[in-house]
């Protein structure tokens, strides 16, 4: 006769179920909440000042009734411009560390250096921008010096993503293409790099917004005056961000409607994000279906 | 040496001498000699983790784009040593292909499936490529099956379907050899029967190895087996005699399931 099993029916086991999905469900009803009043006051704050005339007029300096349209333009060209240069860099950086690294040193040191860029405030980045390319290469306060600041802030996070999305590739999808014969760089080329096309490109967009919220280092290094020409593409002349002027008008406090502006500014700045975002699953859905 | 006699023998297609394999410290084969030959099936068999699916990849260095790894003594396709004869790893693969043991089709269509070995050796015209696709298909025996979908994606297809298109894959690039790890292992009785099918048509001029812990089909499929147990050669023969007259007691004894 074996003895009984030491099993006791677990009598909370259900109730516990219950009360964690009922729990974690109000937390994330919680969340949401805070970000619909968030996301709603800001817009409604906006939306009186939110018409044609705002966004297709050129600011003022001492008079109400500025508008934001060189700022619209200098926010998205120097997330362009930022978001070409890092690119390559974080690309290859990832890439390299991803496939060619090999589990020593070198691989630590560098996964070290980059955890450290991207865990660095901006505020030392805007600092260091200021110093190296607005004073000693001469470059004042310039869409090329905040470009290229604004890429130092980039080039972690597009590596990270790289890296780990390469790494995500299944190792039976890499085995085929070697087993037919494909070099290194093939296999990264066909295999490797389209099947982690959905990962890089999430978070190449939320890089991009990142450095469109982005103010400290563009107010130490593209400066907070516009260009007088519209549309300037020229790198040497100074461009005032969405969020450089958003906090430019409410610290400045010369203008007579800086609240208004400042609320229509950030209404505009939301709208972009959410546009971002939706952008990334309209891409991430689209391209899943291809390489997936 | 164990050389296993036959009425018809073909020439030795691979040839294998004395070779140690390690991965770091640790030796996973020792000591093996063997001859494959040419246009024949060879069948691997032996408990888990005895070193066979290890044995297979030393023939088209598939492991060495993952982990460091040390082998010494000789391994020859056709008299050429691969591992210091001067063969490129990367030409070594083309010539000798391999179906691995989860059927691992590329997440495209099924024509860029099969076209993708082609397109790695510059094949661009279209015409050629259609050519390529179609035959591989046909010698995989997917061709009617697949032919009104071939721009669908592999992915979709059955367990069965998506191993006969990689076994497919692996011929549109004319290999001599082709490697089977456990090519059945995932699949059901009737797909794995159609490849076994599949198996008999392409040795007509293919080498053929495949690791199997499945010894009916070992049985069934191969014209001589090699007996593996813990990264030695224990037995190598024609099959028939390997299944009915085993040399070695250990052979026996796995074969009729006394340990393993």
């Amino acid at each position: 006769m074996p003895a009984p099993l030491p099993f006791r029916p677990r009598r909370f086991a259900r109730l516990t179920d219950q009360v964690m999905r009922v729990g974690l469900w109000g937390l994330a009803a919680a969340f949401i909440a805070v970000l619909l009043v968030f996301v709603g006051v800001i817009l409604k704050q906006g939306w009186p000042v939110l018409h044609l005339g705002f966004l297709t007029r050129m600011p003022e300096t001492l008079d109400a009734g500025g508008g934001i349209k060189p700022e619209i333009f200098n926010s998205l060209y120097l997330v362009a411009l930022s978001l070409a240069i890092a690119l390559p860099i974080g690309l290859g950086a990832g890439i390299y560390m991803a496939e060619y690294a090999g589990q020593g040193r070198a691989l630590r040191f560098l996964r070290l250096c980059i955890e450290t860029l991207a865990a660095t405030p901006s505020i030392v980045l805007a600092l260091f921008g200021m110093i190296v390319f607005v004073q000693m290469m001469g470059w004042s306060f310039s869409i090329r010096s905040g470009a290229v600041t604004l890429a130092l802030l980039n080039i972690p996070v597009i590596t990270r993503v790289t890296e780990v999305s390469l790494l995500g590739v299944p190792r039976e999808l890499m085995e085929a293409s070697y087993g037919l014969g494909a070099t290194k760089l093939q296999t990264i080329l066909k295999v490797a790099l389209p099947y982690a096309a959905t990962g890089i490109l999430t978070g190449l967009v939320l890089t991009a917004g990142r450095a469109f919220g982005e103010s400290a280092i563009l107010v130490f290094t593209a400066g907070t005056n516009t260009s007088q020409v519209f549309p300037d593409f020229r790198l040497t002349v100074p461009g005032e961000t969405l969020s450089v002027h958003l906090w430019y008008v409410t610290s400045d406090g010369t203008l007579p409607d800086a609240r208004e502006i400042a609320a229509g500014t950030a209404a505009v700045m939301i709208v972009v994000l959410l546009a971002l975002n939706l952008l990334v699953r309209f891409l991430d859905r689209a391209i899943r279906r291809r390489t997936r | 040496m164990l050389s296993p006699q036959t009425p018809i023998t073909k020439p030795v297609k691979l040839s294998v001498r004395d070779m140690d394999f390690r991965y770091g410290e640790k030796k996973v084969l020792d000591g093996l000699s063997m001859d494959i030959q040419a246009e024949r099936v060879t069948a691997i068999i032996g408990p888990s983790g005895c070193g066979k699916s290890t044995f297979l990849k030393c023939f088209n260095r598939i492991h060495e784009v993952s982990s460091a790894v040390k082998v010494t003594g000789d391994i020859k396709i056709d008299g050429v040593d691969i591992y210091r004869g001067g063969i490129d790893e990367v030409d070594l693969r083309r010539r000798v292909g391999m179906v691995f043991q989860k059927p691992n089709p590329f997440p495209k269509s099924i024509y860029e499936n099969v076209a993708f070995g082609p397109r790695l050796f510059g094949v661009k015209d279209r015409t050629t490529l259609d050519g390529l696709v179609e035959s591989a298909l046909r010698k995989a025996a997917l061709w009617e099956e697949v032919k009104d979908r071939l721009k669908e994606s592999a992915t979709g297809m059955s367990g069965g379907q998506q191993q006969r298109l990689c076994i497919a894959r692996a011929l549109a690039v004319n290999p001599e050899v082709l490697l089977m790890d456990e090519p059945c292992s995932a699949l059901d009785p009737i797909a794995t029967a159609k490849i076994e099918e599949l198996i008999f048509e392409l040795k007509e001029n293919l080498t053929i190895v495949i690791v199997t812990h499945n010894m009916q089909q070992a049985a069934r499929v191969s014209d001589y087996t090699a007996f593996f147990w813990l990264g030695k050669l224990i037995e190598m023969d024609l099959t028939e005699r390997i299944f009915t007259t085993p040399r070695e007691r250990m052979t026996e004894d796995y074969l009729t399931g006394r340990f393993g």
